[in-house]
């Protein structure tokens, strides 16, 4: 029954996504009407309840998946009674349909707060965008209802469910997809507000502020999503690895380039008032990445560890939406942007110059990023199969990463509109010392590091000092939170490169085969296998070997990675034992028996290699205090704004 | 130097530049769709394909049945290996194809993985019984030294013991003439 209730749920909603389409569409036309106007209150009211109706439908969802209802074709597929209960509500979004029904979800709801609590755009404006996303939705209510209904019946009810993968069987991942789609949808938003200033012709400030904490808060969860995945990647697929340039990787980090690009270009509008045509370009190239990203993942065209097994068939409906939304969008832009009026003038040597050249050199990696990821889709149409990895990808983007970082250090001691030399060189010099002491350091002591190792913990180092700065530039008044977001996050991307560069630079591996009682040596560990022994989980078998590890003559740690058989499907895992110490990871997999009854062991110390994922977390972290700077700057200025508007050259067009 | 005027970007030559974005959109889609249309061939292949079966010997799945070890395949006649288990349901969809195989003079042998003896046999009464001899791997073992990384999965083993085909995946009536035309390969 709840499974009914939720599907019926589901149509109502996307019943009402089409009313708010058609009622926006009706409305903008006849802008004069007494219908018009009598339409346009409802608007707002249609967009929340769309959103209440989908929310108890994916409740509806987890209800089924709590109770393992195996009458529902979905749970039979996916779950299983014996599995632990955080992965049976995972189970609700770790499958194609599931976190298809989690995306409107996020969709629907953040439409519902957009018509709840935006003040600041017009009223045109408004009804524009909670069209274009109703627009939107449609396409997925389609989708989800037409091709990928979750709550499908199964006739007869299986004895026993199929189980979850059990890669997926994993705390961080439980909650790594939702993350990403928080993201991916918030994305959503910026495209609909950008349709939505292109409608109405009122790209200006306004439309930035506005967009501004939906970009913020897409890109925080883009980011911790990418982190987080970073780390899984790195300790449950065994391999000691933490980017692999897998297509599924790629997906989320190319919508994240974009709306890093368009987190700095809506900057600008909202503050100077311009860039606006390429700020409204980038919130479509944002949600572009989403979509073209889950259309990679989904459609079954790219070969990769976690993609969905999904069949052509939806792939080709996820394309049309593709090309409905995102050509649609351009065609727009393409059609309005030669009457979105200049913006502001600013000169070579500004901080808006940097953020433009910045912005650039983010496109530049995401173009690289998307040409290596599709490329082997066009080899394979010539009938050559290859796969491209890290020695195409690395380079490449290290050619357009490197000058990227050298002009973060300076970008944010530059005056807005026009700067000069004697400013260039006051911000250049600390940063750029730095960075020289980094790079003698490496080379008289860090033997054998490669070049790109070596130029990336220079640049860490030029750029961790940089990011400082901007808090003693101005002595007078404090810092504000904004500014505190972008230091914390700079520092982040400094901490993580920092942490990449002494990884690839100085990692120690070892590969043995070792029998009970033999030790091994790693960097400065001397690493001791005592036993194998088999050991039971809830829903999973394993053998555990135990090690001891001690650093020098110091105190033996116990580590037990294991090697872990997953019953239903059945796969197996491998459980890398980890230790963290200040200055690195020692990182253990258990590897398979040798017929002369020794077990493989693969060893690492990786030194700083979770700085990776600590600066991953300060980026978001300094996303979040920049998001809530703007929201309570945003209380604290309203009454204002007025004039602080009027006195901008904002250069906006007037609404037709 | 620093009186050059600097535009954003969209807007320095407003012409061609603004639609250049729907054009790589329209190409990313050409690229896409044609990827869509010529589906790749997504199954990750067993490495034994082409070599020897690994060595195993396993005990019998069911009571009062033959077990399975290599050495059954070695008798000169090409014959299907069928790795499944009770609780996996596609082996319920290639049930009948199986049975199909049988009945036409194919020799099956299965293997049953983590499995309990009275599961199978279950599983056998309610979906017929192609197999000829049944092997339980309970861990896995066999399974993994095949290269098969889940159920069902079929392989073509020829009557020297060599793998020549392997199908991923339950096999749906579409893919019984592929299995033959393999199987007579194989016995040639």
């Amino acid at each position: 029954m709840i499974a009914e209730i939720g599907l019926g749920l589901l149509w109502f909603a996307a019943a009402l996504s089409v009313m708010q389409l058609g009622l926006g569409i009706m409305i903008l036309r006849d802008r004069e009407s007494a219908s018009a106007s009598a339409f346009a209150a409802t608007l707002r009211p249609i967009a929340v309840i769309q959103g209440v109706m989908v929310a108890l439908s994916f409740l509806c969802l987890i209800q089924i998946f709590w109770v393992t209802d195996l009458s529902v074709k979905l749970v039979a597929t996916n779950s299983h009674s014996l599995k632990p209960w955080l992965y049976k509500l995972a189970g609700a979004w770790g499958n194609h349909e599931g976190s298809m029904l989690l995306w409107v979800t996020v969709m629907a709801v953040s439409g519902a707060l957009v018509a709840m609590l935006e003040r600041r755009i017009s009223q045109a404006m408004m009804i524009a965008t909670l069209a274009a996303q109703a627009f939107v939705s449609i396409g997925f209510y389609a989708f989800l209802l037409l091709s990928s209904n979750p709550f499908e019946r199964l006739v007869p009810t299986p004895p026993e469910g199929a189980g979850l993968n059990p890669l997926l069987q994993d705390p961080g991942l439980a909650f790594h997809p939702p993350t990403l789609y928080f993201g991916y949808v918030g994305l959503s938003i910026a495209f609909s507000f950008a349709v939505g200033a292109l409608v109405t012709r009122e790209v200006g400030p306004t439309f930035a502020r506005a967009m501004r904490p939906w970009v913020l808060g897409a890109w925080i969860f883009l980011t911790l999503g990418i982190t987080a995945g970073s780390y899984w990647a790195y300790y449950e697929l065994g391999w000691g690895g933490w980017w692999f340039w897998d297509p599924v990787e790629n997906a989320s980090l190319m919508p994240w380039l974009a709306a890093t690009a368009l987190l700095h270009s809506v900057t600008v509008l909202a503050n100077r008032g311009a860039l606006k045509a390429w700020t409204v370009m980038l919130a479509v190239v944002a949600f572009s990445m989403s979509m073209v990203g889950t259309f990679l993942v989904r459609s079954g065209v790219l070969t990769s560890v976690h993609a969905f097994a999904v069949d052509p068939e939806r792939g080709s409906f996820i394309l049309v939406l593709l090309a409905i939304y995102i050509g649609g969008a351009l065609a727009l832009f393409g059609l309005r942007a030669s009457t979105v009026q200049e913006g502001a003038k600013f000169q070579f040597l500004s901080r808006e110059a940097a953020l433009v050249a910045n912005n650039l050199l983010l496109m530049g990696i995401l173009a690289i990023v998307l040409m290596g990821t599709l490329y082997p889709l066009v080899t394979e149409a010539s009938g050559t199969k290859v796969s491209i990895g890290p020695p195409y990808f690395n380079p490449a983007s290290a050619i357009f990463f490197i000058p990227m970082v050298l002009i973060m250090a300076v970008g944010p001691m530059l005056r807005w509109r026009k700067s000069d030399k004697a400013q260039l060189t006051a911000a250049a010099a600390a940063p750029l010392l730095a960075g020289a002491v980094a790079l003698l350091l490496v080379v008289i002591f860090g033997s054998g590091a490669g070049i790109l190792p070596t130029l990336g913990l220079a640049l860490a180092a030029t750029l961790a000092v940089a990011s400082v700065m901007p808090l003693f530039r101005s002595k007078t008044n404090r810092a504000s939170l904004p500014i505190w977001g972008m230091v914390v996050a700079h520092l982040g991307v400094a901490v993580t490169m920092a942490g990449m560069a002494s990884e690839s630079a100085f990692t120690k591996e070892t590969l043995v085969a070792s029998a009970p009682g033999e030790s091994h040596q790693v960097a400065d560990w001397t690493i001791t296998l005592l036993a194998v022994e088999p050991v039971a989980g809830r829903n999973w078998t394993a053998l555990e070997a135990r090690l001891s590890a001690q650093r020098g003559e110091g105190e033996a740690i116990e580590l037990a990675p294991q090697a872990r058989m997953f019953s239903s499907p059945p796969t197996n895992t491998s459980e890398a034992a980890l230790l963290t110490r200040w200055d690195g990871q020692l990182y253990a997999v258990l590897g398979e028996r040798a017929p002369d009854g020794r077990w493989q062991l693969r060893l690492w110390w990786k030194p700083f290699v979770p700085l990776i994922w600590y600066g991953g977390i300060m980026i978001g972290f300094g996303g979040l205090l920049a998001l809530i700077g703007r929201l309570f700057q945003l209380r604290r200025t309203r009454p204002i704004r007025k004039v602080e508007q009027a006195s901008e050259p904002t250069g906006q067009t007037v609404p037709a | 130097m620093s009186e050059a005027q600097t535009q954003e970007p969209a807007a320095k030559s407003r012409g061609w530049l603004i639609w250049l974005p729907l054009g790589l959109f329209v190409l990313l889609i050409v690229i896409a769709a044609f990827s869509l249309a010529n589906p790749s061939d997504r199954v990750i292949p067993s490495k034994l394909v082409g070599q020897s079966l690994p060595e195993f010997d396993l005990p019998p799945a069911i009571e009062g049945s033959a077990g399975l070890k290599q050495a059954d395949f070695a008798d000169g006649k090409p014959k299907l290996l069928n790795v499944f288990a009770s609780w996996c349901l596609p082996c319920i969809v290639e049930a009948p194809q199986l049975d199909q195989l049988a009945k036409s003079g194919v020799t099956i042998h299965g293997i049953a993985i983590r499995d309990r003896p009275d599961d199978v046999q279950a599983f056998l009464a309610r979906n017929g019984n192609p197999y000829t001899r049944i092997g339980a791997d309970d861990i896995s073992a066999v399974q993994l030294s095949l290269g098969s990384s889940g159920v069902p999965e079929t392989f073509v083993i020829d009557g020297e013991g060599k793998i020549v085909h392997q199908h991923i995946g339950e096999i749906r009536p579409e893919a019984v003439p592929l299995i033959l035309e393999k199987l007579e390969e194989a016995g040639r």
